[in-house]
């Protein structure tokens, strides 16, 4: 099952309770609501607990979302894009979170730097709608994988560190 | 400077791509207008028209007036769509938004020289070469973002040949989201489709008709899997998504296209759901009902509209679009479930074939997400606008 951290993480970032997909007009401007204000508790929680590791955006009709997020390896900040559409069967299918600096870079992904998730997910996802959201699949399905796939992927020396603002190799 | 040898690997190299462009542009046949069952060499029909002869079909012919969208055009439905395409399909409607790559050669149809093209424009190429008396139309999008999904249903109810909504739609994609995306589709158009499906594992699938509003639709159950005999726990997915086999990939597809031909010409009986273990050789199959707490709308709608009507009879009459009658032995609409299952029964107690069972299970009381408990959001007082700005700020 999920691993406890994982678990705490979730249980404090606000539940939705709209249900509504991109197709429901105003039912969805209470759901993309929703959304921010989880999404900022969530950002909130991880300053609190010097853990801040993502930023999201979306357009204003709140189905294309884009940002980025940094893992930290021996004290170094790997910083990567993130990107991913609403599908019009969300929240009953959640979204297909991708990193596209990582397409092809890993076989845990599915086209276009969409991640893998776990077994896990989709049970859970399923039995929370429409109460999980888009912090809820950041939580529970990009935090995992960073942890187990970024480590990884440097050991491999398929990615490497990037010194910030500085012309690097 | 090159050496003898390697000038001489180089002028072999070219021959062979040259040899494969060359069969690639070489003309193909020229069009048919009307289906012969002349039995020539040069009659690409012949054979198809025998099963008329035989008394197998009644009318082959009728294939070329219908009109089949084939959604996702990799292992599955590139091999889905050669099949029709050499059965005389009227039209075939392709829908992808993938490109071909070397890591898809494992799998059927493709080849190495196709590396990077659109999968549907690929396919569209070679098909049209195999038969060109098939229209085919192309269309390289993902149809779960908003506006591609209502040019997607634009074109399920107005893309036959004669402008009215196809045939039929086959589900030949690899993911949750767009098998979700087609069965909101069909549930809101009234469109018979077929699912099928693979394993990540690769070594199960499953095809399962669906009737909206008759038999189950693909939101009534959580996703159903063939039960593969392996151990949960034992299965390894370290360092891999998914894998496949073309032999999965083809005898899924071959039954999928089976079906269909059964469906569109009416001959012998269409299976709801036929699911395939391939380790044991196990073909499960069994038709489900409807789930009347289907969390879609329009399932629900469907179901109430089927409920209205009249007959079972009807159910069989529906199947065969022209008024030629009804095959006597056709077991359309008999349900094993209808049998032993209670009336009040569960909702979520579906009653599975052997083999075959559900991906997880979803709690009736769905009140308290069992995994959360940091409350809900509470009505906010700022705008959408002011949200976004605090977010964009943080
Ligand atoms: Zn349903």
């Amino acid at each position: 099952m999920v691993d406890e951290s994982t678990r705490k993480t979730l249980s404090s970032i606000p539940l939705l309770q709209t249900k509504a997909g991109p197709r429901d007009k105003e039912l969805w401007v209470n759901r993309l609501k929703e959304e921010y204000q989880a999404l900022i508790k969530y950002v909130q929680n991880n300053k609190a607990a010097d853990n801040d590791w993502f930023r999201l955006e979306s357009d204003k009709t709140g189905t294309r979302w884009f940002g980025k997020c940094w893992f930290v390896h021996n004290l170094l900040k790997y910083e990567f894009d993130l990107e991913f559409d609403i599908p019009i069967t969300y929240p009953t299918t959640a979204p297909e979170i991708a990193l596209p600096g990582l397409d092809g870079k890993t076989a845990k992904m599915y086209r276009g730097g969409k991640i893998c998730l776990t077994d896990h997910f989709k049970p859970l996802w399923a039995r929370n709608v429409p109460k999980f959201g888009i912090a809820h699949a950041i939580a529970l399905g990009l935090g995992p994988w960073l942890a187990v796939e970024v480590p990884d992927l440097i050991e491999k020396g398929v990615i490497s560190y990037q010194e910030k603002s500085e012309d690097t190799k | 400077m090159s050496t003898v040898e390697e000038l001489q690997k180089k002028v072999r190299e070219l021959e062979t791509k040259l040899a494969a462009f060359q069969s690639n542009v070489a003309p193909g046949r020229k069009k048919i207008d009307v289906m012969s069952s002349e039995v020539v060499d040069s009659n690409p029909y012949s054979r198809l028209m025998a099963l008329k002869r035989m008394g197998i079909v009644d009318n082959y012919e009728k294939i070329r007036e219908l009109s089949v969208a084939v959604v996702g055009v990799g292992g599955v439905g590139s091999v889905t769509a050669e099949m029709l395409t050499r059965c005389g399909i009227g039209k075939l409607i392709l829908f992808d938004y993938d490109k071909v790559e070397l890591a898809n050669m494992n799998r059927l149809f493709f080849q190495p020289h196709q590396a990077g093209l659109s999968k549907v424009d690929a396919a569209a190429a070679t098909l049209q070469n195999i038969n060109p008396d098939v229209t085919i139309d192309a269309y390289n999008y993902n149809i779960t973002t908003v506006d591609n999904f209502q040019k997607f249903c634009d074109t399920i109810r107005a893309g036959s040949l004669t402008g009215g909504p196809v045939d039929l739609v086959l589900s030949c994609v690899d993911n949750f989201e767009a098998r979700m995306a087609i069965n909101t589709a069909c549930n809101e158009l009234n469109q018979n489709w077929f699912e099928s499906g693979v394993s990540e594992n690769a070594v199960s699938g499953h095809i399962q008709f669906i009737v909206p509003g008759e038999t189950a639709c693909f939101a009534c159950a959580p996703p159903l899997v063939v039960a593969s005999k392996i151990d949960e726990k034992t299965l390894k997915r370290e360092g891999v998504c998914a894998a496949s086999l073309p032999t999965t990939m083809g005898i899924v597809a071959g039954f999928l296209v089976q079906n269909t031909l059964k469906y569109l010409l009416s001959f012998g009986n269409v299976t709801h759901y036929l699911g395939y273990s391939a380790l044991t050789d196990y073909f499960p199959t069994m038709s489900l009902k409807p789930n009347p707490q289907c969390d879609d709308i329009y399932c629900r709608q469907r179901q109430s509209e089927v409920n209205a009507r009249p007959a079972p009879v009807e159910v069989a009459t529906e199947v065969t679009e022209d008024d030629s009658p009804v095959h006597t032995d056709n077991q359309w609409g008999i349900c094993l479930i209808d049998e032993n299952v209670p009336e009040e029964e569960d909702t979520s107690n579906l009653n599975l074939v052997d083999g075959v069972q559900v991906a997880y299970s979803i709690p009736v009381d769905n009140g308290t997400p069992e995994s959360s408990t940091g409350g809900a959001v509470a009505a906010s007082e700022l705008s959408l606008e002011e949200l976004m700005k605090q977010m964009k700020s943080m």
